[in-house]
């Protein structure tokens, strides 16, 4: 099968006005080939010089993580015939959000980094038991899905708040830091949520489900990061604007059954948090301008007692599940 | 100039074990790996781990005899006794690190079958298990602080007075040289299977540990035990893991008989690999095959523990074949999978050149002899990891620093600037490589001949004469793979040589090694290891009595 791979390349010893530049390969391989296979087809019989990372062709090393018509995916989990657009063209390029070295390699420096902030390592509480650590094998099966994760930056190439917010943590050190506080041997879980309730945690998460969207190995960052929101404000987390939002947002939906935008405002950063709300006013001016000012007076809707209840239920439920 | 106490190079179960038992003996320890260390292809290893539990009524003896029958008598036995009791605390520090290993319904750890082995004894993370403790331990090398050189490609062994005392690494990203010493240098760099074409190896497994300790004048030994993996995929070799047939998978030929039945009638599907494996290839070559393959079947264990216990073979299967394990049998064959040979070491990781250690499957101790059972290749990597850790930490230690020469790096400079100045005309990196992967699995495989043997041995001599020829066409500094693979190949060609040697070597059928042509066993003249020496000439041969403490030759029945 006859293919183009439209390849972005850089690179940084040529002079400065050719460093990058897209570059066309047609290539024939099998129709069950992957996009990995290809670009190896290219770097081994066309050119040599096409740099990226790769290793074990099934999915575990997590080296070979590029962008494939537009995202974020492992070159070796993504199926050729799957991709191609018009005139069997595929677009490659390299992960997003971290700088280029060369064509399809980036520096995970920063990755790293990240993933070093969050404690990455299990801290037990006590003397160490002779033998293994007693633990029930469903929390283990779930620690599982988690250590699932292969560390190939798919979710942070995609994640649209490290695309404004350097400083964000990110979903895969926040994916390994929820594997700690969810392990029953780790014994400091509520000073992890402590470290990760803070600037650039796990309240910076704009839920664009992007995340999971390119995750290969379905570890679900998005969900991780709501899975220890809930521990943290279950922890007595309670005074971040990250959880005080989400408190707000709930009580004016049992309230009235919609959202108060007023009183969320309010009730997030506070009556008297003078500075933080006049902030806002030239929002709130243009929003006027645009009729989009939510009304000052907020009724509740017809059926609220109905909203209540379900309400309650959720509630009942949760508190059954924790125990 | 950079300078440690301990150089650990391949930071895969093994280097990273070895570092951090370095570090903990007070060494100051640095780890060297061409990757990061998580893409290491310790991530591929998926079955388990195994240990004799004494505590769960296990006995230390019977994992023992079992591999030394398993490795049909060619495994060292004082050093199989060391790795089967010392397999209950280091899968016990592995849990205590944090490895999620599965539990019963009791919240113990739990087991599985593998194997060439009558009991469960073998502990997992459902179907990731290397994966899972490869992060692990790299999370204790985040926490230890050990120096991490990463990206790094070791181009030679710093070697003077006969001592190994560092190395000249090329770090990919600038493409600078720079000298590493340090005392003692531990090669953790893992198997070869590059060499062979398919293998169920990742790309960076290529031989570099052993061709280094080779061209340093420390032996390789039993470099013809290749083991040929009973499961794997036909179009791509990737490894579909024994786990499967442990949590009662059954092997089906054309006809759909469960053919193990013949070959091995009490332990059928787990009997040892070496056996399942000949017994494939012979329903494949007498014709009850099916377009080269046999069939796995699963079908019968049912969702519920495909989707829990073999979750990652499940995901690979709808990958690359689209079945998904729990609704039909998938095509299997036997692919190249490991390396029993390796670096000639002793019990504590020391090769024959002082200052030079190796762990893991790029070292021979010998603990696999001429055929791995399943799930004892993790437990090599840190039983005899931690050993080459403490060793080459008392061995820096007792010996301190010496000045070297920065005339080492010069001497990398311009044979890598050889390399480069070289044209490509016709022919490449690739070509030859394929080549020497396709004639290896031609005759160095399950069944091997003579003749086949001599064509291989031929086809590397003249494909080492191409390589000395042949360039790349990237010339550039930045992240240059292209010289990477060549300077893989290199090592892979010096390392496809000693197979080669190797299996000419010994006239007889053992484990892995099974000739058409000479089809017994022969205990009276090749009960013994094969070590291969360089010389100027080729390899040279030489032999090594195995070391026997309580099991006699048996015949070998499963």
């Amino acid at each position: 099968m006859q293919i183009t791979l439209r390849v972005k390349r850089y690179n940084p010893e040529a002079p400065e006005e050719r460093r990058s530049w897209t570059q066309d390969y047609k290539v024939d391989v099998p129709e069950d080939s992957t996009v990995l296979d290809s670009l190896i087809q290219v770097r081994e019989y066309v050119d040599d010089s096409l740099s990226l990372r790769c290793s074990c062709r099934g999915a575990i090393c997590g080296s070979c993580a590029m962008r494939v018509n537009g995202h974020a995916a492992l070159g070796c989990k993504s199926k050729v015939q799957k991709l191609l657009g018009k005139d069997n063209v595929i677009a490659v390029e390299p992960m997003g959000n971290q700088p280029v070295i060369k064509d399809l390699v980036v520096d995970m420096t920063v990755f790293w980094d990240k993933i070093r902030q969050v404690q990455p390592w299990l801290q037990p509480q006590g003397p160490e038991p002779e033998a293994e650590y007693v633990a029930p094998n469903e929390a283990m099966q779930h620690l599982v899905g988690v250590m699932g994760c292969i560390m190939c930056g798919a979710c942070v190439s995609d994640c649209t708040v490290l695309e404004v917010d350097k400083n964000f943590i990110g979903p895969a050190a926040l994916a390994k830091a929820y594997r700690f506080v969810a392990d029953p041997r780790d014994g400091h879980a509520k000073d992890r949520l402590g470290l990760y309730n803070k600037a650039g945690g796990i309240w910076d998460c704009t839920r664009c489900f992007e995340c999971v969207q390119v995750c290969p190995k379905g570890v679900a960052p998005m969900d991780r990061i709501m899975a220890l929101r809930d521990q943290a404000i279950d922890a007595g987390f309670i005074g971040s604007y990250g959880a005080r939002h989400a408190e707000a947002f709930a009580s004016s939906v049992e309230h009235s059954g919609t959202v108060n935008e007023m009183s969320l405002v309010v009730n997030t950063f506070g009556m008297f948090n003078l500075p933080k709300l006049l902030g806002l006013l030239p929002l709130a001016i243009r929003a006027g301008y645009k009729r989009k000012m939510p009304p000052l007076f907020h009724k509740p809707v017809e059926g609220i007692a109905g909203v209540r209840r379900i309400f309650h239920k959720a509630e009942e439920q949760q508190k059954a599940a924790r125990g | 100039m950079l300078q440690h106490d301990v150089l650990v190079v391949g930071a895969g179960l093994a280097g990273m074990r070895a570092a951090l038992a370095a570090k903990q003996a007070g060494a100051n320890v640095a780890i060297i790996s061409k990757v990061t260390p998580v893409r290491s292809h310790s991530n591929a290893a998926q079955g388990g781990i195994n240990a004799a539990l004494t505590d769960r009524g296990d006995d230390w003896k019977e994992h023992a005899y079992e591999t030394v029958k398993g490795s049909d008598y060619l495994g060292d036995q004082d050093a199989i006794e060391i790795l089967s009791q010392d397999a209950g605390r280091a899968v016990i520090e592995l849990e205590h690190m944090g490895v999620v290993f599965s539990r019963g319904p009791d919240g113990l750890l739990g087991t599985r079958r593998f194997g060439g082995q009558q009991r469960a004894r073998t502990f997992f993370v459902a179907d990731i298990t290397g994966q899972a403790m490869l992060h692990v331990l790299f999370e204790q090398l985040l926490k230890s602080g050990i120096t991490l050189y990463e990206e790094w490609f070791v181009t030679s062994l710093v070697m003077e007075d006969g001592q190994c005392r560092g190395v000249v690494a090329l770090e990919i990203k600038s493409g600078k040289l720079e000298l590493i010493t340090s005392p003692a240098v531990v090669l953790a760099t893992g198997g070869c299977g590059r060499i062979y074409e398919p293998s169920t190896n990742g790309l960076i497994v290529t031989g570099d540990g052993m061709a280094l300790a080779y061209k340093a004048g420390a032996p390789l030994m039993d470099m013809e035990m290749v083991q040929y993996h009973p499961t794997t995929l036909k179009q791509n070799g990737i490894l579909i893991t024994e786990a499967a047939r442990g949590e009662g998978g059954y092997l089906l030929n054309g006809k759909g008989e469960r053919f193990m039945d013949k070959y091995a009638p009490s332990m059928k599907e787990l009997a040892s690999r070496d056996v399942v494996s000949r017994s494939e290839q012979t329903e494949i070559n007498e014709g009850r095959g099916v377009n080269g393959c046999v069939l796995l079947d699963l079908r019968h264990l049912g969702r519920q523990v495909i989707e829990t216990k073999l979750a990652y073979i499940n995901e690979v299967a709808l990958d690359y074949l689209g079945i998904s394990l729990a609704e039909a049998p998938i095509p299997i064959r036997p692919g190249m999978h490991y390396m029993m040979g390796g670096i000639k070491t002793d019990v504590h990781g020391a090769t024959r050149v002082p200052g030079l250690y190796a762990a893991g499957e790029t070292a021979c101790v010998s603990v696999h002899g001429a055929n791995r059972l399943g799930a004892n290749s993790l437990l090599d990597t840190v039983v005899f990891g931690r050993r080459a850790g403490d060793a080459s930490a008392a061995y820096a230690k007792e010996r301190g620093h010496k000045n070297v020469s920065e005339a080492f790096v010069a001497d990398e400079e311009a044979r890598i600037k050889g390399i480069l100045a070289r044209s490509t005309d016709g022919d490449s990196v690739a070509k030859i490589r394929l080549e020497m992967g396709q004639v290896m699995n031609d005759n160095i495989s399950v069944f091997r001949h003579e003749e086949g043997m001599k064509k291989a041995q031929t086809t590397i001599r003249r494909l080492k004469e191409r390589y000395a020829r042949v360039g790349v066409q990237n010339k550039g500094k930045v992240f240059n793979t292209g010289l990477i693979f060549s300077l893989e190949l290199g090592y892979m060609l010096d390392v496809a040589e000693t197979i080669a040697a190797g299996a000419l070597a010994r006239k007889e059928s053992r484990g892995a090694h099974a000739r058409v042509d000479m089809p017994d066993r022969d205990d009276a003249n090749f009960l013994k290891h094969a070590l291969v020496f360089r010389t100027e000439s080729g390899p040279r041969i030489d032999w090594l009595p195995v070391t026997m403490t309580q099991w006699q030759p048996q015949k070998r029945v499963y």
